[in-house]
């Protein structure tokens, strides 16, 4: 039983394939203007960490002021932008694009057979409608930002604050239509270009999910996109929608905005669910555990996210009777959560678990989205919600299901899939230290937070009662320790490109088609046209491919 | 898993193919299969786009009945009527249009754009007509909005002769004012589709002159005429919700 | 594999299509005259669903919906079932506000 199951070719003889997707083509503008997915993945990747440490930016002020119980460090005005501006760029240009445009992008044409995404010319439409709201959203930080908290919450937004609401709105309308393009996208490539013999029911886990974030996508950004043309319609004109004294309702404006961000944390969350089937699969050397049930589970998180929104309106003024509808619905939603909990677990028993850093996030994800989840069936239930809404327990929810769950699963992703986009391995130790500094970090950062918020702690407040300053001052601490998790891999990562391992085809003796060609892969991705004749996370045609290949070495060494 | 078929860069195996091919596609049926379907996905986008407004209307319309129906009697069913029954025909010459290019007959398909390219402009003429003439009677949110035809509806006799409406009292007339917010929303969302629709027709009518869709390759023509169709359809909805909430009262 | 295709098979001609104009001018007929009748609650509703019957008509033979894949369907069902979803979710919490607290 070996310690690591990564298997490299000899490395003294191993050379980077000459043609691949990177050396085909020269220049600045073959990048610009491409419509390879791989390389539109790539552009993704290095902007959504450029805009995520802009937003660990803001966080980091945030948890500065947060360190003493004054409004010291900034004026209160200036927090309600700071920590306005961290949602709105973490939310819109990291979390949501972070694995569809870049994992997604480069995987899901491969993990099909397929050379392209269905219209690759609109994925490279959707970079850059990504980038122009993103630097939208840097402009209107520069000349002021706005301060309503990333939720826009009707009349403040419309009637009562002088700063950038609307350029703000434009950003996130801008990038809100290079999410939907990037959904359409999907769901036409994995309906019509899946290879011969690839039926639905073959196809991995990550693909199930992606297509059911996709849905999410299509279905729910434009009702984001209707609301944000109202407010610029009401602030602007006056046109009375959401405005009490002409008749109108803010609620609406509510009702509006989270049935697409309620569907949104699914978008967040449901394709790092996706990388983690692949890579518990890969790391236990297991089928995932009931592959139909997780399959499902993702459609019917996708379908019942769409009918729990007002769970954040719940201390709003909707009815009683509104609140209990949307507060029942709510508990239903987390079941086929759950369900994935337990067949990663039950994919994880009596394998052969080897802890390579993919599977060290794989399991930080587990047991803090498991964490995040719990209790946002706290908040779902509505006589609880009433005391805790409004509060840092919400926070902690909200940044334990993201940051513990989506943010990790993405980095286990990145190390997984890093092989295969650059052909080097990543350093293993290191990384295994930055997985676990990550951890120690985010749990003395956040798990204070679900304290603070039971104490009645409130969000958005720079300052706060001085009894509450010692958990504050943990939760910094564990910022800074975090700020270094996050930092490491994109230092070794960089350094791989030049040093790292030739990782080969597939280091990590991996099932799926895109681990069945070169790394970095061809332009085309495959030489020919792969056919399917063997169910997904097959561990046993993988070894009869392996033997199959030992012998065909053997004569030409011998 | 077996690798078959042709190798994907082979040049002998790069077999005749028309030249609108894609090459990340199979084949023409795929392709035309796969566009046609990413058209309705985004049809799905537009449908939630203008659920957002529906909802809303459907909200006000409720709180505020007395004063969606003395708004509505503001607007003039001839021409409403009129503008659906323009829409219909364009329809129904865009229909016309796509069996042109699939049976290849080039001047019927250039015929056919024209005319929907025409009414679609006959569509917008009539609009901006009614536009004025809110604009005119002071009954645009935002702009000097006037209560004036609601608190005293003898005012305008023009609608008073039709309808004999009573009075609101001003708290009830205040809130024609989200009415004709609506109005101007719906129709005006709806009329910016139509805009687009007619530009993306008259480049098609340069193309289809050259015959770009009567050889084969009729899926740009057909995705536009699914969109042309959807915006039809938020028209007959919109007509039905704005002009005719009680022609009766 | 993919799904099989649709309209390599059937193309529609005019004959259909003038039937379909012919009814969609006849309902536009209807619709208004139906407005200037007191038909108290059901006016709403008829309008409605004449207006649903023109959609419909519009979308099974102008947009080739009758002759499509079973994908193309569900998309559509999907979309309607969502717009539905959106509309009637929210009105629960408007309708109920007038009962009162429990």
């Amino acid at each position: 039983m070996s310690d690591t199951i990564v298997s490299l070719p000899d490395q003294a003889t191993a050379r980077i394939p000459k043609d691949n997707y990177i050396t085909r083509e020269n220049g600045l503008l073959s990048w610009l203007l491409t419509s390879d997915h791989k390389r539109i993945a790539i552009l993704y990747l290095i902007s959504i960490t450029f805009f995520f440490f802009i937003g660990g930016a803001l966080a980091g002020l945030i948890r500065l002021e947060l360190l003493t119980p004054q409004a010291d460090l900034m004026a209160t005005d200036t927090y309600n932008k700071v920590f306005t501006m961290h949602g709105v760029i973490m939310i819109f240009f990291f979390l949501v694009p972070s694995v569809p445009a870049t994992l997604g992008n480069f995987f899901i044409p491969m993990m099909i057979g397929a050379k392209d995404l269905a219209l690759p010319k609109i994925n490279l439409l959707s970079w850059y409608l990504y980038m122009t709201g993103g630097l939208l959203a840097l402009y209107t930080m520069a000349v002021g930002g706005v301060d309503t908290g990333w939720t826009f919450t009707t009349p403040l937004s419309t009637h009562y604050v002088n700063t950038n609401v609307l350029t703000t709105g434009l950003a996130v309308f801008i990038a809100g239509f290079s999410s939907i393009l990037t959904g359409l996208n999907f769901i036409v490539t994995i309906h019509k270009m899946r290879a011969p013999g690839l039926t639905w029911f073959r196809l991995p886990l990550f693909i199930w999910s992606n297509y059911a974030a996709s849905i999410l996508m299509v279905l729910g950004t434009p009702v984001l996109a209707i609301a944000i043309v109202l407010i610029a319609l009401e602030r602007t004109i006056g046109i009375g929608v959401f405005d009490p004294t002409k008749g109108g309702d803010p609620l609406l404006f509510q009702h509006l905005f989270w049935f697409y961000s309620h569907p949104a944390v699914y978008i967040m969350i449901l394709p790092g669910m996706g990388v983690i089937s692949e890579v518990i699969s890969n790391f236990s050397r297991k089928r995932v555990f009931g592959y139909t049930a997780v399959a499902f589970s993702s459609v019917a998180i996708a379908v019942f996210g769409f009918f729990v929104w007002a769970h954040h309106m719940f201390i709003m003024g909707i009815s009683n009777y509104a609140v209990l509808v949307f507060s029942l619905l709510s508990m239903l939603v987390a079941v086929p959560s759950a369900i994935k909990i337990f067949n990663w677990s039950l994919t994880l028993y009596k394998g052969s678990i080897t802890f390579e850093t993919p599977l060290l996030y794989a399991f930080g994800f587990m047991g803090l989205f498991t964490i995040g989840g719990m209790t946002g069936v706290f908040l779902g239930s509505s006589g609880t919600d009433i005391h805790l809404t409004e509060t840092y327990f919400i926070v902690a929810h909200f940044h334990f299901v993201m940051v513990g769950g989506m943010l990790m699963a993405f980095l286990s992703g990145i190390h997984f899939w890093w092989p295969k986009m650059t052909g080097r391995m990543y350093p293993e130790k290191i990384s295994q230290l930055a997985a676990v500094v990550t951890f120690i970090g985010f749990v003395l950062t956040f798990f204070p937070q679900f304290i603070l918020g039971m104490l009645g702690m409130p969000r958005r407040y720079a300052s706060y009662p001085p009894e509450f300053q010692i958990l504050n001052v943990f939760s910094t601490a564990g910022a800074t320790i975090l700020g270094v998790g996050y930092l490491l891999p994109v230092l070794y990562l960089i350094w791989s490109l030049r040093y790292g391992a030739i990782a080969g085809n597939n280091p990590w003796q991996a099932t799926g088609l895109e681990w069945q060609t070169q790394s970095p892969p061809l332009t085309e991705n495959f030489a020919e046209v792969p056919v399917m004749d063997h169910e997904a996370y097959d561990y046993e045609w993988l070894e009869k491919q392996q033997l199959a290949q030992k012998e065909t070495e053997a004569p030409r060494a011998g | 898993m077996k690798f078959h078929g042709a190798a994907l860069d082979d040049n002998s195996a790069h077999q005749e193919h028309p030249s609108y091919l894609r090459h990340h596609f199979n084949s023409v049926e795929q392709q035309a299969d796969a566009s046609s379907f990413a058209m309705w996905l985004f049809l799905l986008t537009e449908v939630m786009f203008f659920g957002g407004l529906f909802t809303a209307y459907l909200i006000y319309r409720n709180w505020y009945y007395p004063a969606f129906v003395s708004g509505s009697h503001q607007l003039n069913v001839v021409w409403g009527a009129t503008n659906t029954v323009v829409l219909i025909f364009s329809s129904f010459t865009m229909a016309m249009g796509v069996w042109c290019a699939e049976t290849r007959r080039r001047r019927g398909l250039v015929l056919s754009l024209t005319l929907t390219f025409i009414l679609g402009l006959v569509f917008l003429g009539i609009k901006t007509i009614e536009y004025s003439e809110k604009i005119e009677k002071h009954h645009v949110p935002g702009f000097h909005y006037s209560l004036q035809s609601f608190v005293d509806p003898q005012s305008d006799p023009e609608v008073y002769a039709e309808y004999h409406d009573k009075p609101l009292v001003p708290d009830m007339a205040r809130h024609t004012e989200l009415y004709f917010s609506l109005y101007f929303l719906m129709t005006g969302m709806h009329a910016l589709h139509m805009i687009i629709g007619i530009g993306i027709l008259s480049f098609m009518i340069l193309r289809a002159r050259a015959g770009a869709y009567t050889s084969g390759h009729v899926t740009f023509v057909e995705n536009f005429g699914l969109y042309w169709h959807f915006v039809d359809i938020i028209w007959i909805y919109l007509f039905a919700l704005l002009y005719l909430i009680s022609r009766h009262q | 594999m993919s799904e099989p295709n649709e309209h390599a098979h059937h193309i529609v001609g005019p004959g259909v299509y003038l039937v379909i104009l012919f009814c969609l001018l006849m309902g536009t007929a209807l619709t208004v005259w139906a407005s200037y009748v007191d038909l108290g609650v059901w006016n709403p509703v008829i309008a409605l669903a004449i207006a649903t019957t023109k959609a419909v008509l519009v979308v099974l033979f102008f947009m080739h919906v009758k002759y499509s894949t079973k994908l193309t369907k569900l998309t559509i069902v999907a979309g309607i079932f969502m717009f539905l979803v959106l509309i009637s979710m929210t009105l629960t919490d408007y309708i109920s506000r007038a009962w009162g607290s429990w």
